[in-house]
């Protein structure tokens, strides 16, 4: 573990030591980064970005506090306003709002304007709120099915484009005694990557975002339009029995045990999945299939790096900002053995990597419709919240459904003001 | 010199006084910042709309006015209820335990402490162990079931259902904590007025209500005062078992408070602080009433 983790700080310092040749002064003093990448790859990830700009810079040093991504989510906020760190993670689109709006961000639209942060173009929009930038993402991923490949054989199955196949195939499945999808409710959010998929594909993109914005009445038509075709595969027996008590980990067994056959879910399953056994000819990846003529948007969360407004060393963060996002780190740190996703410069190279090569391959050549973050991302948080409670009921008892919605209506009313 | 020694005498006279009020006066201080002030912050708090980052607006009893059509606090509310009501089963329950390992038998102390173990571990352990034991497909309680020819049901997955399974794990830890408190006092029980009463032809329930009863009542005081405190309290239950779920049907306020001011998705500073008064005031009934109980008895004491 620890000779891995040296050759990987050893090769992105090599790699970083050919790209930012470019920077004139030398940075000195301390920069100080309070990172969420706490499961165990992204840390090593995180670890090896800290080495690898410390030893960049000799007269900088570089410290780097890794905290618990899940406790980050609440502590963020005073980590901000007391003795704020230099650098921090966070989260693109909606999610930077409270932290935007609170002066919390520093804006760094001219790192932009000026070219100092060369193939970021197309991932600039997640950046950006009021019409400015406040950070830099440094890695993305796709949202899915994945699929068990060899139940899909054995039933001589393909991957679907449309909805009417989905549920063809999907009554087959059922057929041989299995689920078609396993998830984890338990914690909400699962339930809202479902709704964003189908109402995305029920009524687009643009429709979606507007619904996030708080423009379209959650009892609008095209809304129930919506649960109408989630509740195609519900009645018919779609999903695992009991969702309600698993978190998403837990329902991977479901999967791994072969009773269910799907998941949707982001690319982060991959390595669950192979690390319980499944081989590469045992799992597979297709794009949600097609359900009325819109154009396709997808999910991809992106993950990012920001600057304290009160940050005591800016020079340093910016050049962090910039080491991070270059094309040779971003190809380093997504890559199969690093983070395992998709790198955010238009000039890095994917992983090699089967999930990896057709997630990027689907957000380039199929997404026109656009990319969302995802439903807790791009909704505001306490309308997140309500309404992923709200779906999570409509799995369970279908029938609620107007009272769901008038409930989620009355919230709109409130929230978005 | 004069002077001097009149300063020491105010000093002298006095110190019967001071002694305390300078002894009492840490304590104090650290109560007045810890607690009172936070209890008059929230009150205050619970007047505006406030993000916990930006400008905070007064609104007035908006927040409260939203509390009450607020449907979520509604069910936290009478989930508070539940386990108000519920969590009072521990006090007999542990009574009654006491009074069983109350004996002196080979390797008691073995047994006791058995019975005491689920007050010891975390709370947080409690939760998962019942979890599992109410896991849908893998749990023991639906193997139980299975046998009898019942079930399956999955306890925490149904809104109507999900409470009373907490509840239940609650009840294990609880139980056990008044069981001890009894035993203590069974140790404090007079032999003597047992003796008596045995002459005068009491046994079993009568000599349970009219003798050793009575000589409990400050173990019951005691044990109601915990559990009542405990039930309003309860959160990591909740938190470990359900997350608030299923759609939010455990919740108590505890829970809903730190939901809305504190969780992920929270930080409507001014609505929690409003939940949060409100749960004060509830509490502040049963500490009201526990305050005057003790100074009644300390009255009856110095008579």
């Amino acid at each position: 573990m620890l000779n891995t983790l040296k050759a990987t700080v050893g090769t992105l310092a090599l790699s970083a030591g050919l790209t930012t040749m470019a920077l004139a002064e030398d940075l000195s003093g301390t920069l100080r980064i309070i990172s969420d990448m706490s499961n165990p790859a992204p840390r090593a990830v995180m670890e090896g970005l800290a080495a690898g700009f410390d030893e960049q810079h000799p007269a900088l040093t570089v410290e780097l506090e890794v905290v618990d991504r899940e406790a980050w989510k609440s502590q963020i906020r005073n980590a901000l306003t007391a003795n704020p760190p230099d650098v921090v993670n966070w989260y693109a689109a909606n999610r930077m709002g409270p932290y935007v709006r609170a002066g919390l961000f520093e804006d760094i639209s001219d790192m932009y304007a000026s070219g100092d942060l060369p193939g970021l173009d197309s991932v600039k929009g997640a950046m950006t709120m009021d019409g400015k930038q406040w950070g830099v993402p440094y890695t993305y991923y796709q949202w899915g099915i994945y699929y068990r490949e060899d139940i899909f054989n054995e039933l001589g199955l393909s991957e679907p484009a449309t909805f009417e196949e989905e549920i063809a195939n999907c009554q087959k499945i059922i057929d041989s005694g299995r689920k078609c999808y396993t998830i984890g409710s338990k914690f909400l959010w699962t339930a809202g990557g479902w709704f964003d998929y189908l109402n995305m594909r029920t009524n687009g993109f643009d429709f979606h975002m507007q619904l996030a914005r708080g423009e379209v009445e959650w009892t609008d038509d095209r809304v129930r339009e919506t649960f109408a075709n989630w509740r195609k595969l519900i009645d018919m027996g779609a999903f695992i029995d009991n969702h309600q008590t698993y978190s998403w980990q837990e329902a991977l067994p479901f999967m791994l045990k072969g009773e269910a056959a799907a998941y949707l879910m982001g690319n982060f399953v991959v390595p669950h999945l192979r690390e319980a056994g499944l081989g590469d000819d045992q799992i597979d990846f297709y794009q949600f299939p097609k359900i009325a003529d819109v154009a396709m948007g997808e999910d991809a969360p992106t993950d990012t790096f920001h600057i304290a407004a009160n940050a005591q060393n800016k020079a340093a963060a910016r050049a962090f900002l910039q080491y991070v996002t270059s094309a040779e780190v971003q190809t380093k740190i997504n890559a199969a053995d690093g983070l395992g996703q998709l790198p955010v410069n238009a000039n890095a190279s994917v992983g090699d990597d089967e999930f990896l090569q057709q997630g990027f391959e689907m957000l380039s050549t199929n997404a026109t419709g656009g990319i969302a973050q995802f439903f807790d991302r791009d909704f505001p948080a306490e309308m997140a919240a309500l309404a992923m409670e709200g779906l999570q009921e409509f799995m369970v008892f279908p029938d609620n459904l107007d009272d769901i919605l008038n409930r989620l209506e009355s919230a709109r009313g409130r929230i978005y003001k | 010199m004069a002077t001097a020694h009149d300063d020491m005498s105010w000093i002298r006279r006095n110190r019967m006084t001071l002694t305390p009020l300078l002894f009492l006066a840490p304590g104090v201080l650290f109560f007045l910042a810890y607690v009172i002030i936070p209890i008059l912050q929230s009150f205050n708090i619970s007047l505006y709309d406030w993000d916990g980052l930006g400008q905070a607006t007064y609104i007035g009893l908006d927040n409260y006015r939203e509390l009450a059509t607020d449907r979520a606090f509604e069910i936290s509310l009478w989930n508070n209820v539940k386990w108000l009501v519920l969590y009072l089963l521990a006090i007999p329950a542990g009574l009654f335990i006491a009074l069983f390992l109350n004996q002196t038998i080979v390797g008691i102390r073995l047994y006791k402490s058995l019975f005491f173990f689920p007050f010891v571990i975390s709370q947080v352990v409690v939760g998962l162990v019942f979890s599992w034991f109410y896991l849908p497909r893998e749990g023991l309680l639906n193997a139980v079931l299975g046998v009898v020819g019942l079930g399956p049901i999955n306890v925490l997955g149904d809104p109507t259902l999900a409470t009373y399974g907490i509840i239940a794990a609650g009840l294990w830890p609880q139980t056990a904590y008044c069981m001890i408190l009894y035993l203590t006092g069974l140790n404090a029980v007079d032999p003597e007025q047992i003796e008596a009463g045995r002459l005068d032809g009491a046994k079993g329930w009568r000599m349970l209500w009219h003798v050793i009863l009575p000589q409990l009542k400050p173990a019951t005081f005691i044990a109601f005062v915990v559990t009542i405190i405990g039930a309003l309290r309860s959160f990591d239950l909740i938190s470990i078992m359900t997350n608030g779920g299923p759609f939010g049907s455990t919740r108590v306020l505890s829970f809903y408070m730190f939901e809305k001011a504190l969780s992920e998705y929270g930080f409507r500073m001014g609505y929690g602080s409003a939940i949060a008064v409100v749960l004060f005031l509830i509490m502040l009934v049963f500490i009201g009433y526990f305050l005057w109980s003790m100074y009644q008895d300390e009255k009856a004491a110095r008579h």
